[in-house]
């Protein structure tokens, strides 16, 4: 087996030096009945040309761009990654080292997670943002279990234009503490309602998603000024970082805490994993913030370098007292975002914000004229609700042979949406696949 | 090899982004506008990011500078205790890399995501076997995410019996991830130690297990590289008032197809497919943590569950005692690719050998390096070995000198200050992947650095002397926290 290097004369020599026998010998110390007896059943070993073919007959039969249409988002997004970009994160350096706690031989994913944290914080708004967690959804719940913390109180609020799954996170996440969950409706005009926390004295963090799950940026001004009190932390989610190239950030909009999905920045969808957890907060509540966090410093010669920083707040050092279990976080794809970033830039950025949004009005005004409803008035980035008529999920199905995959239905987690669909378009949709969509809809 | 693994060579400066790159640079090939510009809300609009504009060469350049700057598996030996640090097969990333699956929408219609599917549950199985146990969840992204979903399990078990409990016991020797992930399920952590042979002493759980403690975290082989000897008297214990046993796999790689962890008595066991099952650490993550279950579990086990209709496979919510979800979609699938790539490309015959190398790996330089070094259980050990600083005391030279110099000599350091219980710990796994002449080379190089201890103490003090920085000052970080810039 080529990843084992050993001989058998190598093992007998080690196997001498060492007194034992046999390989076997080495376990005689386990007690007999802790030994497995039975054989291993999984299959015998493939060659790489073998296994070669059996991946490909497997991801054969995954409907994937160009072949198929996919106007899939809600959650992940389909966007053009350069050559460069996944070059670079493909790096063995970077790849196969582990976490940097030896900052004298790490000082390239040191620096590099430092300047992710910088350009998360820029595009965010926001002071300070740890080296990255596992997903938007996790991210989330870790924002809310933070907020508790902050503000010493036990209820927390989140919106049900909130991607569904995220707040089945929060849930679970929830359910063995003694905090509350509440979850606030959404307008006519698909941003949320948050009439009902105005008289709600023990309010820790408000949770909304902008753009939301149904593409509606919220008015997240209007809701920070709503809050109950000064110790209610409001928490910006989101699940399209990208917006903020073309509307204003979570932090120039009144956030406290801003997480969510980062994936869109570079990262490939490999059926949802893995992404990126992005989290970000006011430098004041630095020392309540989960996850890792790297710092500038000098080394014994003065020269600038980076470390990781601020641990005094990880499982590592504080055991059950820590702000998090998190260890592990997703280093390798913070990698990956800091290089599209830097890839785009700032003018880059913008424009390729611009672009998703413009596709995307495109889209709508295609439905709309082709006489489909638009039931949400908001203002939305590359994805929006459409209300097609009834009988709308035969059609679905039917373009799903012709390998056009029409959005997500969103009744599946909606029950009062039936026949609403989510929609998304970014810079790699065609405006030929959209007429094609409109076209194969009205046929 | 007869001269030091370790040297000097040209190693480039590189600012940091921002202190680089010029405004209307542009590293991007923007998809071609075939769209009008429509009006943006005014009252909505933003300046969009402050990013620094680079070209496509500012942005390669600095990043291969940066990559230069690292350690890797892939340029040497990372002996790090408990990480397992072995060799990521190349051809998993081509697998995981291959568009069927990296461009795969989470969202996809079912019968249109057969072959992730397919995947998903095939591995599940393979875990199943390889560890004992009887069904398998893939959906936490890491291995404190595996705690954090067992510590869930347990949760939503004693529940279902109506007595939540609220203590949970958590030896010595625990990675701090175990008491943080039972303090995020209300648990109150109470530690045990271990005994003198560095194992519990099925006496001490007795003494301290009770009805309202849900159960004990162990890790087997634990982090002193050795066997848990009395597992089974302290899971019939546990199990006998009540509780639960959750084990940590993260030493899994010792034991694979040797020992069957379902037969000890643990009901939830954690993997760590970045450690035992070859995928890159990335430089800290993404990893991923399934949990394997004993049958009574299985029930709570997360959702999505993938199941078995006929031929197809699907992704099913309907599981009413399920404790719920903790990913947005599956969990991290990438890195289940490489796993499921790796079982595939050993088969069980290899699977067993590696363990039984990388025990034979430990074992050789636990021999090999005692008497140089205080060897701080001096018994068979597994996939590691525990050594500490004791008898470099003398020449005032620490566990902290003696692996920073390791670095001069082209070796990442192994573990050091951990586990907790023996001060001044040097804990190295080596793995299976590591060379007979690789692991002579690491024995030389730290006996040369017991020699310095005793000869050139300020050598050790003053190392790395051959890296990009030396030693950093890290309590100014601590102290005037600079995390942006």
């Amino acid at each position: 087996m080529r990843y084992l290097p050993h001989t058998a004369e190598d093992i007998a020599a080690m196997l001498k030096a060492v007194k034992i026998d046999s390989l076997e010998g080495l376990f005689a110390h386990i007690p007999k009945d802790c030994r497995r007896k039975e054989a291993l059943q999984i299959p015998a070993a493939l060659t790489e040309w073998e296994l070669n073919i059996h991946m490909d007959q497997l991801a054969q039969t995954m409907a994937t761009a160009p072949e198929y249409k996919v106007f899939l988002g809600a959650g992940s997004y389909r966007h053009y990654v350069p050559a460069a970009a996944s070059f670079l994160a493909g790096r063995s350096e970077f790849v196969t080292a582990y976490t940097p706690y030896q900052p004298e031989v790490s000082q390239g994913t040191l620096q590099a997670i430092y300047e992710y944290q910088t350009l998360t914080a820029r595009l965010l708004g926001m002071e300070v943002a740890n080296a990255s967690q596992y997903d938007g959804a996790s991210a989330l719940a870790e924002a809310m279990l933070m907020a508790v913390r902050v503000s010493r109180k036990k209820t927390v609020a989140v919106s049900r234009a909130v991607h569904p799954t995220y707040r089945q996170v929060l849930a679970t996440y929830f359910e063995p503490t003694d905090f509350n969950i509440i979850e606030l409706p959404y307008l006519s005009d698909g941003t949320t309602d948050v009439s009902a926390i105005k008289d709600m004295d023990d309010l820790g963090g408000v949770a909304v998603q902008s753009p939301n799950f149904f593409g509606c940026m919220e008015n997240l001004e209007a809701i920070k000024s709503s809050l109950p009190d000064k110790k209610t932390l409001l928490v910006a989610c989101f699940s399209e970082p990208l917006a903020y190239g073309l509307y204003k950030s979570p932090g120039h909009s009144g956030a406290d805490i801003a997480c969510g999905e980062g994936q869109s920045l570079g990262i490939p969808h490999t059926f949802g994993g893995p992404g990126l957890g992005m989290f970000a907060a006011k430098m004041k509540y630095v020392r309540n913030m989960p996850g890792r966090l790297v710092g500038q410093t000098v080394d014994k010669e003065g020269n600038r370098g980076h470390v990781l920083t601020l641990s005094t707040r990880e499982q590592h050092i504080r055991r059950e007292k820590a702000t998090s279990n998190i260890c592990t976080n997703h280093s390798l794809c913070a990698l990956a975002a800091v290089i599209y970033m830097a890839s785009l830039g700032g003018s880059g950025f913008k424009k390729l914000a611009r672009l998703n949004y413009d596709k995307a009005e495109y889209f709508k005004g295609a439905l709309q004229q082709a006489g489909f409803e638009l039931p949400f008035s908001r203002p939305t980035f590359n994805e929006f609700v459409v209300a097609f008529p009834d009988g709308f999920e035969k059609i679905y199905q039917d373009l799903l042979q012709k390998k056009i995959i029409a959005g997500l239905p969103l009744v599946d987690f909606y029950p009062e949406l039936k026949n609403h669909y989510v929609l998304c378009a970014t810079e790699t949709t065609a405006r030929d696949d959209m007429d094609t969509l409109v076209k194969e809809i009205l046929q | 090899m007869k001269e030091t693994l370790g040297t000097t060579g040209l190693v480039f400066n590189e600012p940091l982004l921002w202190e680089k790159g010029k405004k209307g640079r542009s590293g991007f090939s923007l998809p071609r506008r075939d769209v009008a510009e429509h009006p943006v809300d005014k009252k909505l609009e933003g300046p969009g990011p402050d990013f620094p504009d680079l070209s496509e060469v500012d942005v390669v350049r600095h990043f291969i500078r940066l990559s230069q700057w690292n350690f890797s598996v892939d340029s040497g030996m990372y002996p790090l205790g408990s990480c397992t640090m072995k060799y990521n097969p190349k051809t998993n990333e081509v697998q995981s890399a291959r568009p069927g699956l990296a461009q795969a929408h989470p969202l996809l219609p079912q019968q249109l995501s057969q072959g992730a599917l397919r995947l998903m549950y095939d591995l599940e199985q393979y875990l199943t076997e390889i560890t004992g146990m009887d069904a398998t969840s893939l959906q936490p992204a890491a291995g404190a995410h595996g705690e954090l979903a067992g510590m869930l399990l347990f949760y939503a078990y004693h529940k279902s019996k109506g007595a939540p409990r609220s203590k949970i016991i958590v030896p010595d020797t625990a990675h701090g991830t175990n008491p943080a992930s039972a303090a995020l399920c209300g648990y109150r952590s109470i530690p045990i130690k271990s005994n003198e042979r560095g194992v519990l002493s099925p006496q001490a759980v007795e003494d301290i297990m009770d009805t309202d403690t849900a159960g004990i975290m162990v890790t087997n082989p634990n982090t002193l590289g050795l066997f848990e000897e009395n597992i089974k008297a302290v899971s019939d214990i546990v199990h006998a008032k009540g509780g639960l046993v959750y084990g940590d796999g993260a030493n899994m790689n010792a034991i694979m197809g040797i020992v069957n962890m379902g037969e000890l008595g643990i009901d939830v066991l954690h993997l760590n497919l970045h450690k035992t099952f070859s995928s890159p650490h990335g430089g800290g993550g993404p990893g991923s943590g399934p949990v394997c279950v004993r049958k009574h579990l299985e029930p709570f086990l997360p959702v999505p569950r993938v199941i078995k209709q006929k031929d197809r496979y699907i992704l099913s919510e309907d599981f009413p005692e399920s404790f719920g979800k903790i990913h947005a979609f599956y969990g991290n699938v990438g890195v289940m690719i490489r796993a499921y790539s790796y079982i595939l490309s050993m088969g069980p015959e290899n699977l067993i050998k590696a363990s039984q190398l990388a025990v034979l790996n430990a074992a050789y330089i636990k021999d090999q390096l005692k008497g140089t070094f205080h060897l701080a259980y001096d018994r068979p050990c597994m996939h590691e070995c525990v050594f500490s600083d004791k008898l470099q005391k003398p020449y005032k030279v620490t566990t902290l000198d003696m692996v920073k110099r390791l670095m001069d000599y082209g070796f990442h350091p192994p573990t050091i200050y951990f586990p907790l219980v023996v001060p001044g710990a040097i804990m190295i796994e080596p793995t299976e992947t590591e060379s007979k002449e690789d692991i002579d080379q690491f024995i030389e190089s730290m006996k040369a650095i017991a020699r310095e201890a005793k000869e050139n103490p300020e050598r050790l003090h003053a190392a790395p002397g051959k890296t990009k920085r030396k030693r950093l000052d890290e309590t100014l970080a601590a102290r005037k926290p600079c995390l942006t810039g």
